[in-house]
């Protein structure tokens, strides 16, 4: 049991000098963090960082725990011990900044909703009960459904739509939030080639847009290795650090309980901009 | 047009019936859209016969059976709270049980009382012939603020119906905005009951919004759909109840059912119809 409640961190160097806010805090900082729901640790001391323009992918099996740490860090569960903030206050109090993509989505094919309406809720977190929508929200919301290769959808109801159709759906409904926080979990679940392309360049723009970006995901090979920094978890982190360190067969095989062999792609998904663009956007962003 | 107008401009318990059915007619169709989206039917039904030992007591103390149905709603949904969040039971557990034992203890009430016998029919099927004005202001006021949730709350509303994670992490607690529904869903029906009693109100709340929910694309035009089932169904379950002399709330129920029956028909038919149109097109 006792090893299971150490964390492993890999040193960090060079390109993952960990990123901070204009006002010195990193947008989500874990520290010692215990992960769980009803009463049961999943993942115990969990330790990182994570700023703007960074993305971060967690991996793992079903069960594993990388739900359970996306819905602590949105505050939809409490942390079970250690210390988490986000955006340097307590998870659950940032609303309008954190957009959450999760990965069940019960009422679908009940709802009389067309597939704009799923996206205009995007914006409801910034306009709470009262505030009307104005015609840059309208802008906003046909952005992203233009992003995700929608806007020729938008009259039709949510029902109708195939399961990919939906998804993108959803997808747009996050980029609508225009948040610096997006907490996605398996983002890409039934997105065929072409509209993972676009998801994928809709995620590197929301990184050039200074957003941090935390995924869990199953796709070792192209997703979680485009990410700066990768989360193995089986029920405790066996591994953090960049994918090309920590993607090793004998990670994975401690992760999935199975070795997975392939040609790993190592880019780095994170956004690259000129210099001065940097400063005028007021960031801080890594430097490669 | 005599037939289908002077029974109401000639009686003036006609008219009243109208009135009031139209304002029950609004607020079950708000209420029954939102039962409908977040599937809450069976707490709806269970809220709908779950008041009738409130409304018992009530009856037999000598205050409003209104009072009574509120005070058997509240009993009602905190005892489906309690039993949800201090179990591993499920909601439809929790619901069933309460649902009977409220229902058995009502009708318990009553039995022992042997001048219950025309009150137990009022409440069960209402008295919206003999509908009071005092009646149709409550009826009006309960409305107006059954719209006001539905208004004030839409965003959450909306959010809950399409997936209650996402209305937390938006902002909108969902306990809270869930709570606000079943306030909305239990106080149509405690209102509703004097009108078509508490064993039909449960269709009144659920067939136009059904019907709607066939039709509609958007949530406001399933309401406004709702909206005109509903008004439809209690102006004609008036008129066949006069002219045939039959039981006006049983009128109104059928009427409700047989429209969805109709659209869920006539849906049907055209969705197969386009079915074929493409099979043709393709070869």
């Amino acid at each position: 049991m006792d090893n299971q409640k150490k964390a492993i961190t890999l040193s960090m160097e060079g390109a993952n000098t960990p990123v901070l806010t204009a006002d010195g805090t990193p947008y989500i900082k874990a520290e010692n963090l215990n992960i769980g729901y009803s009463g049961e640790v999943i993942v115990a001391g969990i330790n990182f960082e994570s700023g703007p323009g960074e993305a971060l992918a967690l991996i793992g099996t079903n069960g594993s725990g990388k739900s359970t740490l996306l819905k602590t860090i949105v505050g939809l569960l409490p942390p079970m011990g250690g210390q988490l903030s986000v955006f340097g206050i307590p998870p659950g109090n940032n609303h309008a900044r954190i957009a959450y993509l999760g990965q069940f989505h019960h009422s679908g094919f009940v709802l009389p909703l067309r597939a704009i309406d799923v996206v205009r809720m995007g914006r409801f977190p910034q306009h709470g009960l009262w505030k009307r929508m104005s015609q840059q929200d309208d802008e906003i919301v046909l952005s992203a459904m233009r992003t995700m290769g929608i806007e020729k959808l938008a009259d039709v109801p949510l029902r109708s739509l195939s399961g990919g159709q939906q998804q993108r759906t959803y997808l747009a409904q996050v980029l609508a939030h225009q948040a610096d926080l997006l907490a996605l979990d398996e983002p890409t679940a039934g997105l065929d080639a072409g509209s993972r392309e676009l998801y994928l360049h809709a995620i590197n723009d929301e990184l050039c847009r200074g957003a941090s970006i935390i995924i869990a995901t199953h796709d070792i090979h192209e997703e979680a290795a485009l990410c700066r920094q990768v989360m193995l978890l089986a029920h405790r982190v066996v591994a953090f650090g960049p994918p090309q360190q920590v993607i090793t067969p004998e990670a994975l095989l401690e992760t999935f309980g199975i070795v997975i062999n392939g040609e790993k792609r190592l880019h780095v998904l994170e956004c690259q901009l000129m210099d001065d663009e940097t400063q005028r956007l007021g960031l801080n962003l890594p430097r490669r | 047009m005599d037939l289908l107008v002077t029974p109401f401009s000639t009686n003036s318990f006609m008219i009243q019936a109208l009135v009031a059915g139209v304002l029950v007619s609004i607020a079950c169709a708000v209420a029954g859209t939102f039962v409908i989206l977040r599937g809450l039917a069976f707490i709806g039904d269970a809220l709908a016969h779950g008041v009738l030992p409130g409304i018992a007591v009530a009856i037999l103390v000598g205050f409003p059976g209104i009072l009574g149905a509120a005070i058997g709603a509240a009993f009602m949904i905190g005892g489906i709270t309690l039993i949800t969040q201090r179990s591993r039971l499920s909601s439809d557990t929790a619901i069933g049980l309460l649902f009977i034992g409220m229902l058995s203890l009502g009708v318990a009430i009553v039995s022992r009382s042997s001048s219950f016998s025309g009150d137990l029919t009022r409440i069960l099927f209402g008295e919206i012939l003999g509908i009071s004005i005092q009646s149709i202001i409550i009826q009006l006021v309960a409305t107006v603020v059954i719209l006001a949730i539905a208004v004030i709350c839409a965003r959450p509303f909306l959010l809950l119906s399409f997936d209650s994670e996402q209305a937390e992490v938006a902002g909108f607690s969902a306990r809270l905005y869930h709570n606000a529904m079943l306030f909305m869903i239990a106080l149509t029906v405690i209102v509703s009951f004097q009108t078509v009693g508490t064993l039909l109100v449960f269709g009144l709340l659920i067939a136009p919004a059904g019907a709607g929910a066939l039709l509609a694309r958007r949530i406001e035009v399933m309401m406004a759909w709702a909206v005109l089932f509903g008004v439809l169904s209690m102006y004609s379950g008036l008129l066949i109840s006069y002219h045939f002399d039959l039981a006006a709330g049983a009128a109104i129920i059928l009427v409700a059912i047989v429209i969805f029956f109709i659209v869920f028909i006539l849906q049907n038919l055209r969705n197969r119809r386009m079915a074929l149109r493409q099979e043709v097109r393709h070869g």
